[in-house]
């Protein structure tokens, strides 16, 4: 059976962006983004245990029972999030400082757990790797994007870089991560329903054209 | 006297967990569209919070650090927190049908909800408590720590309530169409949020 990449890709960035269109993980996403480089830093802590729990999902998959699946899959993710608390502890204490708290709850992201559930268990691993993967960026591309925007609107700052004295407090405020991530979601699916009409009408007129 | 009192308005208000510390978050938006279901998962919350705390401190704090297994904290406080909700499922079956019925169906998101864990990894964490209670990792203790469990779930349970109460509103309202289901909640906790603010401002 060939493994369709291409869709897996466009599903995991555009079409069911973990963050964006099913909202998922949510906790991160509002605490994290007040910098650009904590969103870049969850998002590839979230990634590579995306990647890992899935393939290990997958490849356990036929000898989990099903009753006792979700238990199973939440230790094999609480495995790998241990594993990158350690490592960041150890290689990158700064990022680790700033992740904080939100770095053990990574075990409890809703994102890992649907992945596993709905996609892990029921596919052969190397599209689960890809499937983990494009999630993975998709909630990276997300945080960084929001991060970016906060950054500069509330510290006047991107990527730790001053650029100038104006800033907005309310951007870096709680406040303002709930304003700025409803802007967002509203904002990614006006664009997506954009192109797919834009596609839509494309297809309709090669149709045409075709019977012409 | 005055530290209990210190923890409760900590807890609730200033550091409440929903609002200013963004744990919890999914089942605030998933679970807050009428005020009875919000009522139902901020009470299931609680209990499940406070026996969590009661549990994963001294389990931390007797068991692991002597052990110098406090690395395996993740893995053992999830499992912990499994083991609560599928106990507290079965007990309430058995003796309380209507209090079952009531918060069952809650029972099983609560083990991947992030305020749980959370308020488990928060209570061992001595910086946290320090900068969130003012309490030295000294005088952090047992008590302090289910206290703090109790009214993190309180906490919670009133920013569920009166997201719920608003939500309830906006339903009937007419809501610009790219604004509905999850952008208009999230203005809508925004706001809360902004109340919330001025409880820092103390």
């Amino acid at each position: 059976m060939k493994t369709d990449f291409k869709k897996i890709a466009k599903d995991g960035v555009i079409s069911s962006n973990p963050t964006l269109k099913l909202v998922l993980g949510t906790c991160p996403t509002l605490a994290l983004t007040t910098a650009a480089m904590n969103g870049i830093g969850m998002g590839l802590a979230v990634t590579f245990v995306l990647i890992f729990s899935n393939v290990i999902i997958s490849l356990m998959r036929k000898a989990i029972p099903k009753e006792v699946r979700i238990p199973a899959f939440i230790l094999i993710i609480a495995t790998f999030v241990t594993i990158v608390r350690l490592a960041l502890d150890y290689f990158l204490p700064d990022i680790y400082e700033s992740l904080g708290l939100y770095l053990p709850l990574i075990v409890v992201n809703c994102i890992i757990l649907a992945r596993a559930e709905s996609f892990a268990s029921k596919n052969g691993v190397l599209a689960s790797a890809a499937d983990g993967l494009f999630m993975g960026v998709g909630f990276t591309t997300a945080l960084t994007l929001m991060g970016t925007v906060r950054e500069i609107l509330g510290s006047g700052a991107i990527f730790g870089h001053k650029l100038w004295d104006f800033s907005i407090g309310f951007f870096s405020s709680s406040a303002g991560a709930f304003f700025t991530y409803a802007v967002f979601i509203a904002l990614f699916a006006l664009i997506t329903d954009k192109c797919s009409e834009k596609s839509k009408h494309k297809k309709a007129n090669d149709k045409i054209k075709e019977n012409a | 006297m005055a530290q209990f009192l210190m923890i409760i308005i900590s807890a609730v208000f200033i550091n409440n967990f929903v609002v200013v510390q963004f744990l919890g978050i999914c089942p605030f938006l998933g679970v807050s569209k009428d005020f009875k279901s919000a009522l139902g998962m901020g009470i299931a919350v609680c209990f499940v919070m406070t026996l969590t705390c009661l549990i994963t401190y001294p389990v931390y704090t007797y068991i692991l650090v002597p052990l110098g297994l406090d690395f395996m904290e993740i893995i053992v406080f999830i499992f912990i927190i499994a083991s609560i909700v599928q106990m507290i499922e079965m007990v309430l079956k058995r003796f309380s049908p209507t209090l079952y019925s009531a918060m069952g169906i809650y029972l099983p998101l609560i083990t991947t909800n992030c305020a749980v864990l959370g308020a488990a990894e928060l209570v061992i964490d001595g910086g946290q408590m320090a900068s969130l209670l003012g309490i030295t990792a000294a005088e952090m203790n047992m008590g302090y720590a289910v206290l703090y469990g109790l009214f993190a779930g309180v906490g919670f349970t009133l920013a569920i309530v009166l997201m719920s109460g608003l939500r309830e509103k906006i339903a009937r309202s007419n809501v610009p169409k790219r604004l509905k289901g999850f952008p208009i909640a999230m203005i809508t906790a925004c706001f809360i949020a902004m109340a919330f603010y001025v409880f820092t401002l103390i």
